[in-house]
């Protein structure tokens, strides 16, 4: 398969074409599809190349959710675009109420099949209300599927498998992923929608990781390498339904599981990870989990240190899971220092290119 | 003339049938054997029998929690609402979905749903479909009560349908009543105000007398089509029962008894036979030939219930994901 580096917003983007031009069952809806700013780039050409399967639309996200629920019965396939995850809670009685449960209640007669794209809008102030992760949320209701990428490759491969799929897909999208960079294949191709993907073996330590986190957990892989200390990584890239084999497997391989969550630590889905892993191996593994502070997203630069897991949070767990003590070693210093100015220097935005306005 | 006639027997029929099937399981209810919320329609018919009246087969439904008028004079199972009713494997939902959640696909009723005003913009998703893929001839009709009015999502969704010009048949039913709030404590203004605001066409009927309602609702259709546009159509009625449940609940007081009593006065069922009656239409001959059909369908109804299995404990598990 030919290949090459496109970015995580191309990618969707991509796949969202790619998809639509082969079937014309299906069509998007977003607030700004079709506007200037193209949600980051995502709907890029779209609205010239299928004008009348692409709907801007009015501020109404409630009966907006329920329409293209209502198209789904009718056997097309919509995909749905908030651009900050906090706008969905709008509409959430549509979701909750009828989405997840039309295939259960009509004893599978209904199928609704939807993608709801979300999009995590970390960073530059954007408060408490524009920039929460609530995978956690949607996961608690069965009947969604929750889909949580981490980089291009796997964006493009995720969306065209969740526009797929016979059921209603939450897609979350981290901001701070849109401008990341992968091998990408041209061709339009499926992954699975299936929970984990192990990402780098090893048989020191489990981390378990999501969208932005993950990328965090495979820049420590390479740094403890140095030391020899061997991650096992496994990507958490649907956390609906939730299956959890593979991190069994690994944390009776490796005894140590760390747990990085990309929303609030308190009843997150490390917590559920936790039980049901606890559940099969009892106490025989050390464990640790990360996610945000449990209050509300502060905005000012100075409120929002130490708020958010980062890379230096992720050092600290694994040295104590571990039992390794590398903080006096002088190589591992100079590693330490060139992460603290870049933690420092990047604290509210995703890259250096990232000058606001929103 | 003989063809009018053939129409007033047919909606005399149809309102006899609904309100002898409610009837009935106002009357078993009491057995425990249907173990699930019901809100009867008794009252409220006429309505429900003079939509069904002039949609096509092609045309798709939409309802809410008082869905059984909606669902029997759209013609779909009185088998599997029973069987659904006690819970059944055989029910229309599989014993999943209960009184408030009867459909039929096979009927193009699509969905029944009791989180008020939920279903409206599913409706109005129903229409977008039938526009992207121009599907001309069909409306969808969205029934929805004055309670439903009031919700947010009801004015999002009125206001998509008209942007778009979707063909969406709005029947408020107004039973002046969300539970035992009346319209009073609800609104200053009237409801059919934001149909004007919106720019939707709108038409009034007697939900109590099926001919006006059948003529108005005619019409309604006609401009539907004719414009390719959502229309609304405001009906009056009154409903006799307890919100929920079998019985009357006079003993509450929120309603004035006089209020009742000049409702029953205006019953659709009786003001209309009444009518035929003297119009030497139907006699009471024929009356008891219709109820002895009616009630056959109901005995047959009711066995089919009670016959059919429950369905297995370990499916409960099943269907949570379609393949």
């Amino acid at each position: 398969m030919k290949v090459r580096n496109l970015s995580f917003a191309n990618a969707i983007n991509e796949s969202i074409f790619q998809c639509m031009k082969k079937d014309n069952n299906i069509f998007v809806m977003g607030e700004g599809v079709g506007d200037p700013k193209e949600i980051f780039g995502t709907t890029r050409v779209l609205s010239k190349k299928f004008k009348n399967r692409v709907y801007d639309m009015p501020l109404s996200e409630l009966a907006a959710t329920g329409i293209i629920i209502g198209c789904s019965l009718n056997n097309l396939r919509a995909i749905l675009i908030h651009q900050r995850v906090d706008f969905s809670l709008l509409s959430l009685d549509q979701i909750i109420n009828l989405a997840a449960k039309l295939h259960y209640m009509s004893n599978g007669v209904h199928k609704v099949p939807i993608v709801i794209r979300m999009i995590v809008g970390r960073g530059w102030g954007q408060s408490a209300q524009h920039s929460q992760s609530l995978e956690v949320l949607y996961s608690h209701i069965p009947g969604l599927k929750v889909v949580i990428p981490s980089n291009a490759y796997e964006a493009k491969g995720l969306m065209s498998s969740a526009i797929y799929d016979n059921n209603p897909v939450i897609f979350i999208e981290h901001r701070w992923l849109h401008d990341t960079y992968s091998n990408v294949p041209i061709k339009n191709y499926k992954l699975k929608l299936t929970s984990t993907h192990l990402l780098t073996r090893g048989n020191d330590i489990t981390i378990v990781a999501s969208s932005l986190l993950t990328t965090y957990a495979l820049t420590i892989y390479q740094l403890f390498k140095l030391f020899n200390i061997n991650v096992e990584i496994i990507n958490l890239r649907v956390t609906k339904p939730l299956e959890v084999n593979d991190i069994i497997k690994s944390v009776k391989k490796t005894k140590r599981l760390l747990l990085l969550d990309p929303g609030m630590t308190e009843y997150g889905i490390s917590s559920e990870i936790i039980a049901k892993v606890y559940e099969k191996l009892n106490n025989k593994f050390q464990l640790s989990r990360l996610g945000t502070k449990n209050f509300p997203t502060p905005v000012s630069k100075s409120l929002i240190k130490n708020y958010y897991p980062d890379i230096l949070k992720i050092i600290d767990a694994v040295l104590i899971l571990t039992n390794r003590d590398l903080k006096k070693n002088k190589k591992f210093q100079t590693e330490l220092k060139k992460i603290k100015i870049n933690l420092n220097r990047y604290i509210d935005v995703p890259n250096k290119n990232f000058k606001g306005p929103f | 003339m003989e063809r009018l006639n053939l129409l007033k027997r047919k909606l005399y029929f149809e309102i006899l049938r609904i309100r002898k099937i409610e009837e009935k399981l106002s009357e078993i209810y009491k057995y425990q054997k249907i173990r699930c919320p019901m809100h009867l329609s008794i009252g409220q018919e006429a309505i429900a029998v003079s939509v069904s009246n002039n949609l096509r087969q092609n045309d798709q439904i939409v309802s809410n929690h008082r869905n059984h008028a909606h669902y029997i004079a759209r013609g779909c199972s009185i088998k599997k609402m029973f069987a659904e009713m006690y819970g059944k494997k055989t029910g229309s939902n599989g014993g999943r979905g209960g009184s408030m959640n009867l459909f039929s696909k096979e009927k193009n009723f699509i969905l029944s749903s009791p989180i008020v005003g939920n279903s409206i913009p599913v409706g109005v998703g129903l229409a977008l479909e039938k526009k992207i893929k121009n599907k001309k001839k069909n409306l969808i009709c969205i029934y929805l009560g004055d309670g439903a009015t009031e919700e947010g999502v009801f004015y999002e969704s009125l206001n998509f349908a008209k942007l778009h010009g979707l063909k969406c048949l709005f029947v408020i039913e107004n039973n002046y009543y969300s539970v035992y709030t009346p319209l009073k404590y609800r609104r200053k203004s009237g409801i059919g105000e934001v149909f004007n605001l919106l720019k939707v066409k709108s038409f009034n009927a007697d939900g109590n007398n099926v001919l006006e309602a059948d003529s108005v609702i005619k019409q309604a259709i006609k401009y539907i089509h004719k414009n390719n546009q959502p229309t609304m159509v405001f009906l009056n009625t009154y409903r006799w029962l307890e919100h929920c449940g079998p019985n009357i609940d006079d003993q509450l007081n929120y309603r004035p008894l006089k209020e009742g009593k000049t409702w029953k006065k205006k019953c659709p069922l009786e003001t209309l036979e009444k009518k035929l009656i003297k119009e030497k239409i139907i006699n009471l001959n024929k009356k008891s030939l219709y109820l002895n059909k009616i009630k056959k369908e109901i005995n047959e109804a009711i066995k089919f219930a009670e016959k059919s299995l429950f369905p297995e404990n370990n499916s409960a598990k099943e269907k949570i994901y379609a393949k």
